[in-house]
């Protein structure tokens, strides 16, 4: 029998709990909580003078009603700045509560406590904020032009500024390229706003213990460990009297790495100032206007190429909006800028960028993280080349592949991780060809020639990337195996829905030789594992997945030393299967690793049949050596951390088939195909599924979702009314093909796959109705309105 | 996206539900199916003092069709008068709008009634309402009225319904002889409110030429836009009517306005497309209505239970309930009828 779990489709082993709701997500938790409620600012840009709770104080079930003064020391200071950067010369964060300033609608000013949610919010619509209006600041080019100021003392409101430049192999920068070049081209491309928008927004449940002074904190997060050491600083506690643990996370796509949340110290702070647990659950309003949003950017390309279409020179430069504050860093234009040259080999590339503030929504990364745009930067590119010399599309692309033989291949460029980018290995051409094959390219002109004849319009689009993905510094994994047989693996890492428990599950199974079945594994629980990154970056299965295949190979080894001295035979002789150690072909001669769980504890009471039985394998510890050896621990468990040198870069190319109405401009996808490669797949329905959902999003961003502000900071469409996710109706089918290059450097050849479908598709659907239409597209998302606007100004007679 | 405080009040009877009414007059709103009223209390934007819920009014809930119309109780749930083979064989559009209203969860709570009291000159239930001439019944302590769909939308989320009434029925007038409907729409994603809507009516006479066609149009305007564009297609055959005429006449009379979705240039545009199409598939329905009804009478039962438009009308269903339709129809024929006996009321309670 083959214990081999990895790589197979095993169900995952979550969906029972989560799809038949028995999960226990934050707002599940908690049922006797005090609830919080916030006054959030209604103005863009404000000063705050006054607040006034007077009205508030009859509202029966009131407990408690807090503003920026009453916050101690430690907590009215503004929030950390997560990840600074030299480029970030004037980084800027909000306190918990406003002090005298809100810089965007949905800035919180006033906490309130009360009995339940109704009544808090009762309470909250009876406090008078003062406020004078200043004029709000929307937009990243009008924040450029700096005529008012978001934040008084940054300049311009540019927050950071970043060149970076790669020369060409004869030394040469981009605009010198570019000028040599035999074609230039010069365009603009745009993208809007959306956000993650995960179904379960944020929500944080505390409960102080006063016997034991010590905090236990649920948050619907991304990283429990990280918002541990935050609390622990944020309220003066020693670390150990803090415990934080992710319960069900009902999706997080980014905006749950952000940390800490206003909400996630001060909801702990008055748990503990009330001696009483409280909770808040974050209302959909809220998460439009006071969590976070992504994507914006504008970008002015230049690119020089010859006449094969290959990018001699390359310059880019980018306007990012960052709205209000910028408390996770500049990461999402770094990573545009970075992940910007994809698959290809470019000459020279300069790339540039401007952060601005706006009073709008603080960006923080959403899935993709910047790479949506840099992607549809670079493919917009290609096409546009394609179109200047009358080339296929997938021709232009493969001229400029990067080929197997030049892995590993350095860009030249520094990653987010802030060490050098360099591609650990991919297949760029077989890709393409797989692609090019699942979709039908080359038999596609001729399709599309005779819709038209029938008056159809349809258009075939492609869009290629590659991702880094695992990024550092480290994830950790602990396995421990007791007496009962059964393998608990914990890690720091937390999830929010992609499959952990199976995936891990799967690579522990597969390391132990142990049926599925016996493995549970538990993951952001601070009391279970103390250090950890986090979930997002597309990096779970990298380090989790290798960080605990490296602490069950510690136990493995353990496993068989113990079972050697037991079997009387070499270590290097036995194997494990089926829960199972035994000498290689020697049938009988075994041990359960119940057993060898037993015997690696000399305190050896009798608690259970397991641990009877185990007394007969166990040799009287020789009197001379202490019954733990130095350098030795009790118990059948290991720790294992995954540290990697840099990012390992997985690779996709997406194209599509759309279909526009040439009276309604509706836009339809007919097809849509992936090429897919992340190294060794764990778990290929796993891989699958995070793909679907990743171009679900992706078919969002490039059709329907936007962030619609008005010229005074107004989020106009701030539910899911106006806010346009796509329904099931609106995803189409996505027909998937998988190429496996293993990553030369991690154990378990693995690249990150989370990301992956969400990356290239407004570049594929812009391509795509680029190709029906005959009219640049050169702004995404597009709406049907929109591309009637197209059509009118191109002349098109049936739009008018 | 809390509620404020309210009061709540769930009567058993009609008599008891107008009698809270006129008790909390301006202060008091009628809960139905809850699907625009609730999400309006939760983000604060409607805060009533009081609701009366007529959840209990079991009365309230049938859907009565005869030869003239169709009568939709205040409780008939979307999906009610969706599936009901009766209401669609008397008068096709009914299904043909409904199943263009939001999703099938919503349409299983929210009430056709509601709908037209909610008065959203995006929802289709009010076009399909004035396209047809119906009328709305309104019901307060001591008395009825019926109001015509062209008095009763008054505006954006607007209606002639007075504080302290309840709207107790709809009525629907029945399809008239060699006749089709169409209803066509353009939403931004599936069960969404329309971009634009095109609810289509057109009556042949006796030589197969268009004797009668109009659209009723969804957020056209403020309310819901009827064009009668019989004159703009031409009293021609039903294959040869210039329905691109009839377009331009539909993109004449209609108030588009701009919003997030959409520019009102845009929405003009497509509300001609729509109306082309929507008058086409009409006219095509009313066809196969006359070839109908010329034709087998032994297959009216059967054409009640085929899926679609146009269903039910056996010839001699036609032949002999003609006058009977005729009284219903026309937004001119239905007028306020204030006053009205508390026998009413029971037949409705
Ligand atoms: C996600 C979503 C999508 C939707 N999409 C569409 C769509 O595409 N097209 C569409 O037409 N609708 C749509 N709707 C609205 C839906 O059709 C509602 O059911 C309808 O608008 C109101 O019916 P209701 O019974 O739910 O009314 P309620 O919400 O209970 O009431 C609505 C209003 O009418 C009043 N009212 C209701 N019944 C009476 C009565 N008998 N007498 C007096 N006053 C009354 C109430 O006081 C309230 O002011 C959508 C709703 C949702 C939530």
């Amino acid at each position: 029998m083959t214990t081999r779990l990895f790589g197979e489709a095993v169900q995952r082993r979550e969906d029972p709990r989560l799809l038949t709701g028995q999960g226990r997500y934050l707002d599940d938790l908690g049922a006797g909580a005090l609830a919080a409620a916030f006054v959030r600012s209604p103005h863009a840009h404000a000063a705050v003078r006054d607040v006034d709770v007077s009205d508030a104080l009859d509202v029966d079930g009131l407990v408690a009603i807090y503003t920026w003064e009453d916050l101690p020391e430690r907590l009215a200071q503004p929030l950390p700045l997560l990840i600074p950067h030299p480029a970030l010369t004037h980084g800027r964060t909000a306190r918990p509560l406003a002090r005298d300033r809100v810089r965007h609608v949905g800035e919180p000013v006033v906490m309130v406590v009360a009995r339940d949610r109704y009544l808090a919010e009762d309470a909250c619509a009876l406090i008078r904020v003062d406020y004078e209006p200043l004029p709000a600041v929307v937009g990243a080019e009008e924040a450029v032009r700096g005529e008012r100021l978001v934040h008084d003392d940054v300049p311009g409101n540019v927050g950071a500024h970043l060149v970076q430049s790669v020369p060409s192999a004869g030394g040469r920068g981009a605009a010198e390229e570019i000028a040599a070049a035999p074609h230039r081209l010069e365009f603009r491309l745009d993208i809007e706003r959306s956000a993650s928008m995960p179904l379960e927004g944020r929500g944080v449940y505390a409960r102080w213990d006063a016997d034991d002074a010590s905090l236990r904190v649920y948050s619907s997060t991304q990283t429990s460990t990280s918002v541990r050491m935050a609390l622990a600083a944020k309220l003066g506690l020693p670390l150990p009297k803090v415990e934080v643990i992710a319960p069900d996370v009902g999706g997080g796509f980014g905006v749950k790495i952000m940390h800490p949340w206003p909400e996630e110290v001060l909801v702990p702070w008055a748990a503990m100032l009330l001696g009483h647990e409280v909770k808040w659950t974050e209302d959909r309003r809220e998460h439009f206007t006071a969590s976070a949003h992504e994507r914006a950017q504008v970008h002015s390309v230049r690119v020089g190429f010859d006449d094969d279409g290959r990018v001699l020179g390359l310059d880019v430069t980018i306007l990012h909006d960052h709205g209000a504050y910028t408390p996770y860093g500049i990461i999402v234009p770094i990573i545009t800028s970075t992940q910007l040259p994809g698959p290809y080999r470019l000459g020279a590339y300069r790339v540039e960028f401007s952060s601005v503030y706006t009073n709008t929504v603080q960006v923080t990364p959403y899935r993709g993280a910047g790479r949506p745009q840099a992607v549809f930067c670079m493919e917009r590119t290609m096409d546009r080349i394609a179109a200047h010399l009358g080339l296929d599309r997938t021709a232009v692309r493969a001229a400029n592949l990067i080929q197997p033989d030049e892995f590993p291949y350095d860009q030249g460029l520094t990653f987010q991780d802030g060490r050098p980018l360099i591609y650990d290995s991919g297949d760029y051409p077989e890709s393409l060809r797989l692609l090019k094959e699942l979709i039908g390219w080359d038999s596609f002109a001729a399709e599309q020639e005779r819709a038209a004849a029938g008056g159809r319009r349809l258009g075939i689009g492609i869009g290629c990337y590659v991702e880094g993905t695992g990024v550092g510094p480290y994830e950790g994994g602990h396995v421990q195996i007791t007496s009962d047989g059964r393998v608990h693996v914990s890690t720091g890492l937390t999830s929010q829905g992609q499959g952990h428990e199976t995936a891990f599950a799967q690579i522990a199974a597969t390391e132990l030789g142990v049926p599925l079945e016996r493995v549970s594994v538990v993951t952001g629980d601070t009391r279970r594992f103390g250090y950890a990154v986090g979930t997002f970056a597309s990096r779970a299965a990298v380090m989790s997945g290798n960080a605990i295949a490296l602490a069950c190979r510690k136990v493995r080894e353990k496993a068989l030393r113990i079972a050697a001295d037991a079997l009387e035979a070499d270590p290097g002789d036995l194997e494990i299967t089926d829960g199972l150690v035994h000498v290689a072909g020697v049938p009988g001669a075994s041990v359960p690793l119940a057993t060898v769980a037993v015997l690696a504890n000399p305190l050896r009471y009798a608690f259970d049949d397991e641990a009877a039985r185990a007394t007969q394998f166990a040799g009287a510890s020789p009197p001379d050596r202490p019954p733990v050896a130095e350098g030795e621990e009790p118990g059948l468990e290991g720790r294992g951390y995954y540290s990697p040198i840099r990012s390992t870069f997985a690779s996709g190319m997406h194209a599509a088939i759309v279909e526009t109405d040439p009276l309604t401009a509706e836009i339809r996808i007919l097809r849509y195909a992936v090429v897919h490669d992340c190294g060794n797949l764990v778990n290929p329905m796993i891989v699958e599924g995070q793909i679907h959902g990743g171009v679900a999003q992706g078919v969002g961003g490039a059709l329907y979702e936007r962030m619609v502000y008005d010229e005074h900071g107004q989020l106009l469409n701030a539910s899911f009314m106006d806010f346009l996710m796509p329904y099931a109706t609106e995803v189409p089918h996505v027909e998937t093909a998988h190429l496996q290059t293993p990553s030369p450097l991690n154990p378990l050849g693995i690249k990150g796959a989370g990301e992956a479908g969400v990356i290239p598709v407004s570049a594929v659907i812009a391509s795509a109705v680029e190709d029906a239409e005959g009219i640049p597209i050169t702004k995404m998302p597009i709406s049907p309105s929109e591309l009637f606007d197209l059509r009118r100004a191109a002349g098109d007679p049936r739009a008018s | 996206m809390k509620p404020p405080p309210f009061g709540y009040h769930a009567p058993r009877t009609l008599g008891e539900a107008l009698d809270v009414l006129a008790g909390t007059g301006e202060h008091g709103k009628v809960l139905a199916g809850g699907q625009s009223l609730i999400p309006l209390m939760n983000m604060r934007l409607a805060a009533p003092a009081h609701l009366v819920d007529i959840n209990r009014l079991g009365g309230l809930a049938a859907v009565e069709t005869g030869p003239d119309g169709v009568r939709v109780g205040a409780l008939a749930r979307h999906a009610q008068v969706e599936r009901s083979a009766g209401a669609a064989a008397v008068q096709p559009l009914l299904r043909q709008a409904l199943r263009l209203v939001a999703h099938p969860v919503i349409r299983n709570r929210g009430t056709a009634v509601g709908s037209l009291v909610h008065a959203d000159p995006a929802a289709e239930l009010p076009a399909v309402l004035a396209l047809l001439g119906g009328s709305v019944r309104l019901a307060r302590r001591g008395g009825t009225r019926d109001v015509a769909a062209g008095e009763f939308f008054t505006g954006p989320l607007e209606s002639a319904l007075r504080p302290g009434e309840l709207a107790v029925s709809a009525f629907f007038p029945a399809l008239p002889a060699r006749s089709g409907t169409a209803f066509r729409e353009v939403s931004r994603r599936h069960g969404d409110y329309a971009l634009a809507g095109v609810a289509a009516l057109v009556r042949l006479d006796g030589d197969l030429r268009v004797a009668e066609a109009r659209a009723a149009c969804v957020s056209a305007g403020p309310v819901p836009v009827v064009v009668d564009v019989t004159a703009a297609c031409g009293a021609a055959p039903a294959g040869a009517a210039d329905w691109e005429a009839a377009a331009r006449a539909v993109r004449e009379r209609i108030e588009p306005e701009d919003d997030i979705h959409a520019t009102a240039h845009y929405r003009r545009h497509l509300t001609g497309v729509l109306a082309a199409q929507a008058l086409r598939e009409a006219a095509r329905a009313a066809v196969e209505d006359a070839a109908g009804n010329a034709g087998n009478a032994g297959n009216a039962g059967n054409a009640g239970n085929t899926a679609g438009r146009a269903m039910g009308h056996g010839a001699g269903d036609a032949a002999e309930n003609t006058a009977g339709r005729a009284m219903g129809r026309g937004a001119g024929d239905v007028v306020g009828r204030d006053g009205g006996t508390a026998g009413q009321e029971g037949a409705h309670g």
